[in-house]
């Protein structure tokens, strides 16, 4: 328990972990709860005021799109989706790699080295290529691209834990948890993966980012969510399409997109300065 | 060296074969065939169309059939483009993903490096963490926000650059999407190249060099460049990695007739083949590099030795 508190007092002190963390998380809110506030949705269309600029009145905001739909509110539902995507993702990417390398680095000798050789040859694969290939075979369903991109983002966290779980699996305790018959699967759930969490939760803040990019690039090659639902990729995609006669529709999802992404790898960067992690081997 | 390169080339056909493999399976895994349009065929025409394409072979033999043709460099016929093949596509599509993502990667070399080491000499200064916090941002903004971004500003408000694509007139509409595809590389070419700069730097044979009085350009051109570089080499395939996916955003924003762009309106229009064709292709350069960069890494420095 003192440990953590340590941690928590080092992240305070990081400006660029605060900073960015608030940041996220004004974002967050602001997608929750300015919907509830506005008169508008992100699904009424209204002919008369296609591509309106930015404004106060009505809380156009963020102005109306190529069918007079509210931008604020489309972009709050892009924010929403975008972030939904990339932490059920990552938490997919978690559960896999978390499991297996610390499968792999517990068990060790052959099982570890043929395991890891997987890993290795799955490195070479262009994921993301193979993704689109899902996207168009099977037709677009949300439950796809959230399966798809974790799978893609767990062989760095295989990496990282199997490397610490080497090393914490000569440690005293799990010698003495051996010792006293303890079976090897509750050695890995209960000894193992609690002592890895620094280190995921330094990587998950990094993957994050990853799987945003990846949703976000599907949605703008028109192979993630589908209308009237959105993203921020889906946003940037239709502003690029209007940009000549309506800049802020490309300049304002786009800028969110960059903001979040930016929190995100600076979060990871100050956290992994925080809990003193080394780049993984 | 010899041993190990033959070693590694046969590492990599497995590899390979697995791609194309799931590659296959996968998109013949595809609920409904190619020719399922809204005109309904009469069944003895669809009937001839899936002997002409091989579709009423069992499966196995398709494969085997399509592995036959890729070993040959035939990826097949494309479902939509009707009178070309998929090789002929790629052929004529792929000088111009070259070109663009060829001078985006030297570009992204030069710039990177420079920033990297200039980041790395001027350590903990508000130079270094200018050029850091930029690379970080410069990560952050994705290819497909930079490049329209990069239009709106440089075509169309200011209009000193072409916005699209226009045949042979010059490197002015190239300037652009290599700019949009290079910028994220320069960011973490610079940020790894200060990285290991700065190893280098506080390295004991850089400090007898200073120590002798060699100058920093001196100790830099001649002593630090080369190792601080070096961890470079592993990143280049990720980073074509990154060029590839990114190409195919800049393509399509751009109109320039390249490979991404192909693939883009291959995956629209469900041209299962083309699609097919592309994913392998890529691949297999992707695994080519790796390759080459595993051998070359060998071949530059010394202190890598073979098993």
């Amino acid at each position: 328990m003192r440990r953590a508190a340590g941690f928590m007092l080092r992240a305070r002190r990081n400006r660029n972990v605060v900073v960015s963390f608030v940041l996220l998380l004004a974002t967050a809110v602001c997608a929750i709860v300015l919907p509830w506030l506005s008169p508008n949705d992100y699904s009424t269309t209204s002919f008369q005021r296609v591509l309106e600029a930015p404004g106060w009145a009505g809380m156009h905001w963020f102005g109306l799109d190529e069918l007079g739909r509210d931008q604020l509110m489309r972009t709050m539902l892009g924010i929403k989706v975008t972030l939904t995507v990339a932490v059920v993702a990552s938490l997919v990417s978690l559960v896999i790699g978390v499991l297996y390398g610390a499968v792999a680095g517990y068990v060790g000798g052959r099982v570890d080295a043929f395991m890891m050789r997987i890993v290795d040859s799955l490195y070479a694969m262009p994921f993301i290529f193979f993704v689109i290939l899902l996207m168009v075979v099977f037709e677009r369903n949300f439950l796809l691209i959230f399966v798809a991109i974790g799978a893609i983002n767990w062989l760095d966290m295989a990496r990282i834990v199997r490397g610490q779980t080497l090393s914490l699996r000569e440690r005293e305790f799990v010698q003495a948890a051996r010792l006293n018959g303890v079976s090897t699967p509750r050695i890995v759930l209960r000894h193992i993966a609690p002592n890895l969490i620094g280190i995921v939760i330094v990587y998950v803040t990094l993957t994050i980012p990853q799987a945003i990019l990846v949703e976000s690039f599907l949605s703008f090659l028109g192979l993630g969510v589908q209308e009237p639902q959105t993203s921020l990729g889906a946003l940037v995609n239709t502003g690029v399409g209007h940009m000549e006669r309506a800049p802020w529709m490309l300049l304002i999802p786009g800028g969110v997109l960059a903001l979040i992404l930016l929190c995100f790898n600076f979060l990871g960067d100050g956290l992994r300065d925080v809990f003193d992690v080394r780049q993984a081997p | 060296m010899g041993q190990y390169v033959l070693q590694r080339l046969l590492g990599a056909i497995p590899t390979l074969l697995l791609i194309i493999v799931l590659a296959f399976l996968l998109v013949h895994a595809a609920p409904g065939g190619p020719f399922d349009e809204e005109r309904v065929l009469p069944p003895a025409v669809e009937a001839n169309m899936r002997a002409a394409y091989h579709l009423d072979e069992p499966m196995p033999q398709q494969l085997l059939r399509y592995l036959g043709g890729v070993v040959r460099g035939d990826f097949g016929p494309s479902y939509r483009y009707r009178e070309h093949s998929v090789s002929e596509l790629i052929a004529a599509a792929f000088p111009y993903s070259l070109r663009i993502g060829g001078l985006a990667m030297l570009f992204a070399l030069v710039v990177g490096i420079a920033a990297g080491t200039c980041a790395a000499l001027r350590r903990n200064t508000s130079t270094d963490r200018l050029l850091m916090a930029a690379s970080m941002t410069g990560i952050s903004i994705p290819v497909f926000v930079i490049a329209p971004v990069l239009v709106l500003l440089f075509a169309v408000k200011l209009n000193w650059l072409p916005a699209g694509w226009s045949g042979n007139s010059g490197a002015a509409p190239l300037v652009l999407p290599v700019l949009a595809l290079a910028l994220p590389q320069i960011a973490y070419i610079a940020r790894l190249t200060r990285a290991s700069m700065i190893d280098v730097l506080a390295s004991p044979y850089i400090q007898s060099a200073r120590a002798q009085g060699l100058g920093t350009a001196a100790i830099i051109r001649y002593h630090a460049l080369k190792p601080a570089i070096l961890p470079l080499l592993s990143y280049l395939g990720p980073a074509v990695a990154a060029i590839l996916t990114g190409s195919v955003v800049v393509e399509e924003i751009f109109g320039i007739p390249g490979l991404g762009q192909f693939f883009v309106r291959g995956a629209l229009n469900r041209d299962y083949t083309l699609v097919l064709g592309i994913v392998i292709f890529y691949a297999t350069l992707i695994v080519a590099l790796n390759l080459l960069v595993d051998i070359l890494y060998g071949l530059i420095d010394p202190r890598v030795r073979y098993r």
